[in-house]
C-alpha cells in the first residue's frame, strides 16, 4: 500500500460528496419540471417528442400507470435490439461481414442491456457491427439509465406527496431526464474521451504491420459516444470484451479517474435530490453518510488486499502487489477502486479482470452486489433499492421502540414493510437458487474456468451479477450456452423488475397517504445514530444471508491462497 | 388496465424510435464529426506512421519478441497482442495454470541471470493490449537490449528515464514506460548513431 494509493481513494471519495449537491440540484429541477437553461436548445426536441408520440408530459399518472407505460418502453426497446441483433448481417455499416447473433444469445444480451445489466455473453469488436453497437446497444445506456431515474423520481413524489394518486408521468420524467441530463453531459464527457484517445469512428478495423514485421488488426468505431453514456448511466457494457480495461476504452490515468466519477456521479446526487424532495435535504445527507461509509470501508479493503499481493506468487519469486489481470497505467489503487465502484453502483464495467483478483479483494466486488447495489447504486436503482432498505431500518427502530414507525413524515405499514421485504428476499431466493442449481447440473458446471473453490466463486459471482443488474464477471466462466444465457437472462429480468414493480407499487401507497408532523417521539432519522442503523441494516440483510456462499467461494480461496495450495 | 396498455403502445413504441434515432444515430454521428473535426489523430486510434506506413497505434501494446526490442507484458489476448481477441487470462489466485505460466516464463526470462524479474513482466494484463510496463521492468531489459544492438547500456537508459511518465498530480496512475514508443526511439537512436558512425 502506498500514500498515493490511499490518497486516491480518500481524494475520490471527497469528490463524490463535494458533488452530491451540485447533481442534486440540477436532478431537482428537472424532479420539479422546471425550466432548465437547455430548454432553449433542446426544447422544441422535446416537444416534437411528445407530438409525434401522443404524449401529455403533465397528465398525471397513478402507480399503475405509470409502471405499465415503463414496462411497455422496455419491451419495445428489448424487441428492437433482439431484432437488430439477430438481423446484423443484413444491415449496413457492417465491412467485417458479422454474422447475426443466435436466438438466445440476442435473447439474453437484450434482457441485458434493457435492465441495465449490461451483461456480455459476447467480445464486442470479434461479433458486433458499428450499427448493433449504436443503434442496438447505446440506445439502451440512455434507456435504462433514463427509466431508473424516472422510478427514483416516481418513489420520491410518493414521499413527497400526501393523498393523491398521483406519482408523476412517466414520458415526461423519461425525456426530460435523458434531453437535460444524460444526453448533454454524455456529449461533453465524449469530447473529452476522444482527445483523451478514445477513438470515434466509423472506421471499423485497420490493418497493420507492427515494427517487427508482425500483423495486427486495431478493431475502433464510434467508442467514446458509448462509452461516456455507458458510465454514467452505470451500464456497463463495453465495446470490446476488455471493457475499461481496453486501451481504446480507457487510455489513460485521467479517463480512468473521470470514467469513476462518472459512475457515482448521479447516484450520489439522486441521494441529495431525495433529501430536497422531501424537503430535509439532512435526510438526503444522512442516506450518503451511510453509502459512502460502506463504500470507502470496501474500497479499503479491497485495495489492502490488492496491494498486500498473493502469497502462492510469492512463494515462486514474483514480490509485491496482485499485477495479474490489471494494467500497468492504472496500477493496483486504480484497479482495486474501480472495482469497488463498479460494484457498489451497477455498473459492471471493469478496468482489471476481478477473476484474477486475491480471493478477498475479489470477494469485495462480489459481497457489493450482494448488498444490492444500493451503496451509490446505479443512476436511480440505487437509491431506490437504499429507500426500500431504509423502510426497513425505521420498521426495525420501530418494533424496538414500540411505536408506529415514520419515515420522512409518512406511516409506514405493513402493506409497504411487505414490499420492501418482497423486493429484498426475492434477490438472495434468485442468486442462491441459482447457484445452488449451478453447482450440480452438468450444463452449470462446464462454465467454470478455474478449479477449487474459485469455480464455485465464479458462478456465484455470475448470477450474483445477472440479479443484482451489475454486469461485472469473474470472466473465466463460460456462459455463451443457452443453458447459462437462459438462467441469467431469467435474474437479470426478476433482480430489475422485482424491485422496481414493489418500488412502485410503495410509490403509490405513500402517495396515497396523509403527513404525519414529526413530534418528540418520532424516530430521527438523520444524525449519526440513524446512519448507523442503516448501515447495521443493509450489511445484516443484504450481506448475512450471503456468509455461507461466501465461506465456500472466496474464504476457502483464501485459505487455501495463504497456505499455498492450487488448483 | 386494459384500455392504458392500449394507450400506452402509441408512446412507447413512437418513443423508442425517436429516441433510437436520436441517440442510436445522430448522437454518435454528430461526434463522429465533431471528433474528425477537433481531434482527428486521437478519434482515429492514436496512430503511428513510420515511412509512410501505419505500424500501430500509441495506446495498442504490440507483441515484441526479438532481443534489440524492449518486450512488453505477457498477453492473453489470443496468441499474444491480438487487438480482435482482447481480455485478461482470467486465472485465479489459486490457479495452477497461472503458477505453472509464470514458472515457464521465469525460466525464458532469465536466462542465467538470478536478478529477480519485476512482477509486470511476468502478469498478465487485463486487456491483453497493455501498452505499458513498469519504469523497473524497462531497466530489467536494458542490458540485454544494449547487447543486441552494440550500444552502450548507459545512452539506453538515458532514453527509458526520458520515456518514463509518473503520476497525475503524484496519486493519478502509476509510473510507466510506453513499450512502442520506446522502441521507436531506440530505432532512431540506432539510426542517428549510426550515420553519425559513418
Amino acid at each position: 500500500m502506498s500514500f498515493a494509493g490511499w490518497a486516491l481513494i480518500v481524494i475520490f471519495t471527497a469528490l463524490i460528496a463535494l458533488s452530491a449537491k451540485p447533481m442534486g440540484a440540477w436532478l431537482f429541477a428537472l424532479y420539479e419540471g422546471r425550466r432548465t437553461p437547455l430548454h432553449g436548445v433542446l426544447g422544441p426536441v422535446e416537444r416534437g417528442f411528445y407530438r409525434l408520440s401522443g404524449v401529455d408530459p403533465d397528465a398525471e399518472q397513478g402507480w399503475r400507470a405509470y409502471t405499465l407505460h415503463m414496462l411497455l418502453f422496455q419491451l419495445a426497446g428489448t424487441v428492437l435490439t433482439y431484432g437488430l441483433l439477430r438481423a446484423q448481417a443484413l444491415l449496413p455499416m457492417n465491412p467485417r461481414g458479422l454474422p447475426g447473433m443466435t436466438p438466445d444469445g440476442a435473447m439474453n444480451t437484450a434482457i441485458s442491456f434493457a435492465t441495465n445489466t449490461n451483461w456480455q455473453n459476447y467480445a464486442g469488436e470479434a461479433v458486433l457491427s458499428n450499427l448493433s453497437q449504436m443503434l442496438a446497444l447505446t440506445i439502451h445506456n440512455f434507456f435504462s439509465a433514463a427509466t431508473g431515474i424516472a422510478i427514483a423520481f416516481a418513489l420520491f413524489r410518493g414521499f413527497a406527496r400526501a393523498e393523491t394518486k398521483n406519482i408523476g408521468n412517466f414520458w415526461g420524467d423519461m425525456t426530460r431526464v435523458t434531453l437535460y441530463l444524460l444526453l448533454p453531459i454524455s456529449v461533453v464527457y465524449a469530447v473529452f474521451l476522444m482527445a483523451s484517445g478514445v477513438p470515434q469512428t466509423f472506421l471499423s478495423s485497420l490493418d497493420i504491420t507492427t515494427i517487427e514485421g508482425a500483423k495486427q488488426t486495431l478493431v475502433m468505431g464510434p467508442i467514446a459516444s458509448q462509452e461516456a453514456i455507458k458510465m454514467l448511466g452505470t451500464n456497463g457494457g463495453g465495446f470490446f470484451n476488455a471493457n475499461s480495461a481496453h486501451p481504446f476504452e480507457n487510455p489513460t490515468a485521467l479517463t480512468n479517474f473521470v470514467q469513476m466519477l462518472s459512475i457515482f456521479v448521479i447516484g450520489a446526487g439522486l441521494a441529495w435530490c431525495f433529501g430536497k424532495a422531501v424537503s430535509n435535504t439532512r435526510q438526503g445527507w444522512a442516506i450518503l453518510a451511510a453509502m459512502l461509509t460502506i463504500f470507502f470501508v470496501g474500497a479499503g479493503v479491497c485495495y489492502w488486499q490488492e496491494a498486500a499481493g498473493n502469497p502462492v506468487l510469492h512463494h515462486i519469486g514474483v514480490a509485491g502487489g496482485n499485477l495479474e489481470g490489471k494494467e500497468i497505467r492504472f496500477g493496483v489503487a486504480g484497479s482495486a477502486l474501480f472495482a469497488a465502484v463498479t460494484t457498489a453502483a451497477s455498473c459492471g464495467a471493469v478496468n482489471a479482470m476481478h477473476d484474477s483478483f486475491t480471493a478477498l479483494g475479489g470477494m469485495v466486488p462480489l459481497f457489493n452486489i450482494q448488498l444490492g447495489e444500493v451503496v451509490i447504486g446505479g443512476v436511480g436503482s440505487g437509491v431506490y433499492g437504499f429507500l426500500l432498505f431504509a423502510l426497513l431500518a425505521v420498521f426495525v427502530a420501530g418494533l424496538m421502540v414500540g411505536r408506529t414507525p415514520e419515515y420522512v413524515g409518512k406511516k409506514i405499514e405493513s402493506r409497504e414493510v411487505k414490499l420492501a421485504v418482497l423486493a429484498i428476499a426475492v434477490l438472495p431466493l434468485c442468486i442462491l437458487g441459482f447457484t445452488a442449481l449451478s453447482a450440480v447440473l452438468p450444463l452449470g458446471l462446464a462454465g467454470p474456468l478455474n478449479k477449487g473453490p474459485h469455480g464455485f466463486t465464479e458462478i456465484l459471482y455470475a448470477f450474483s451479477s445477472a440479479t443484482g443488474n451489475n454486469g461485472s464477471a469473474f470472466a473465466g466462466i463460460s456462459v455463451a450456452t443457452p443453458y447459462y444465457n437462459g438462467a441469467l437472462a431469467v435474474c437479470m429480468w426478476i433482480g430489475r423488475f422485482f424491485m422496481i414493480i414493489p418500488a412502485m407499487a410503495i410509490a403509490g401507497s405513500l402517495a396515497a397517504k396523509k403527513i404525519t408532523p414529526a413530534t418528540a417521539g418520532s424516530f430521527p432519522t438523520t444524525g449519526p445514530l440513524w446512519v448507523g442503523l442503516l448501515i447495521g441494516i443493509i450489511l445484516i440483510l443484504g450481506g448475512l444471508t450471503f456468509l455461507p456462499s461466501l465461506a465456500l467461494g472466496p474464504i476457502a480461496d483464501h485459505l487455501a491462497m495463504i497456505s499455498n495450495q492450487t488448483f | 388496465m386494459y384500455k392504458e396498455m392500449i394507450a400506452a403502445i402509441r408512446p412507447s413504441v413512437m418513443m423508442t424510435l425517436l429516441f433510437a434515432l436520436l441517440v442510436g444515430l445522430i448522437y454518435p454521428a454528430l461526434l463522429t464529426g465533431l471528433g474528425a473535426l477537433v481531434v482527428p489523430a486521437q478519434a482515429g486510434g492514436s496512430l503511428i506512421s513510420r515511412d509512410g506506413h501505419v505500424i500501430g497505434s500509441e495506446l495498442i501494446g504490440q507483441n515484441f519478441t526479438a532481443p534489440r526490442y524492449f518486450h512488453g507484458r505477457p498477453s492473453a489476448a489470443g496468441k499474444g497482442y491480438d487487438a480482435t481477441n482482447s481480455g485478461g487470462s482470467n486465472l485465479g489466485p489459486t490457479s495452477k495454470p497461472l503458477v505453472d505460466r509464470i514458472k515457464s516464463d521465469q525460466v525464458a526470462f532469465r536466462r542465467g541471470s538470478a536478478a529477480p524479474i519485476p512482477a509486470d513482466l511476468l502478469t498478465t494484463s487485463a486487456s491483453g493490449l497493455d501498452p505499458h510496463i513498469s519504469p523497473e521492468a524497462a531497466r530489467y531489459q536494458i542490458a540485454r537490449v544494449a547487447a543486441a544492438r552494440g550500444l552502450a547500456p548507459a545512452a539506453i537508459e538515458a532514453l527509458v528515464a526520458a520515456h518514463t511518465e509518473g503520476a497525475l498530480l503524484g496519486f493519478i496512475g502509476e509510473p510507466r514506460v510506453n513499450v512502442l514508443l520506446l522502441n521507436l526511439a531506440l530505432d532512431r537512436l540506432a539510426h542517428s548513431g549510426a550515420k553519425a558512425g559513418g
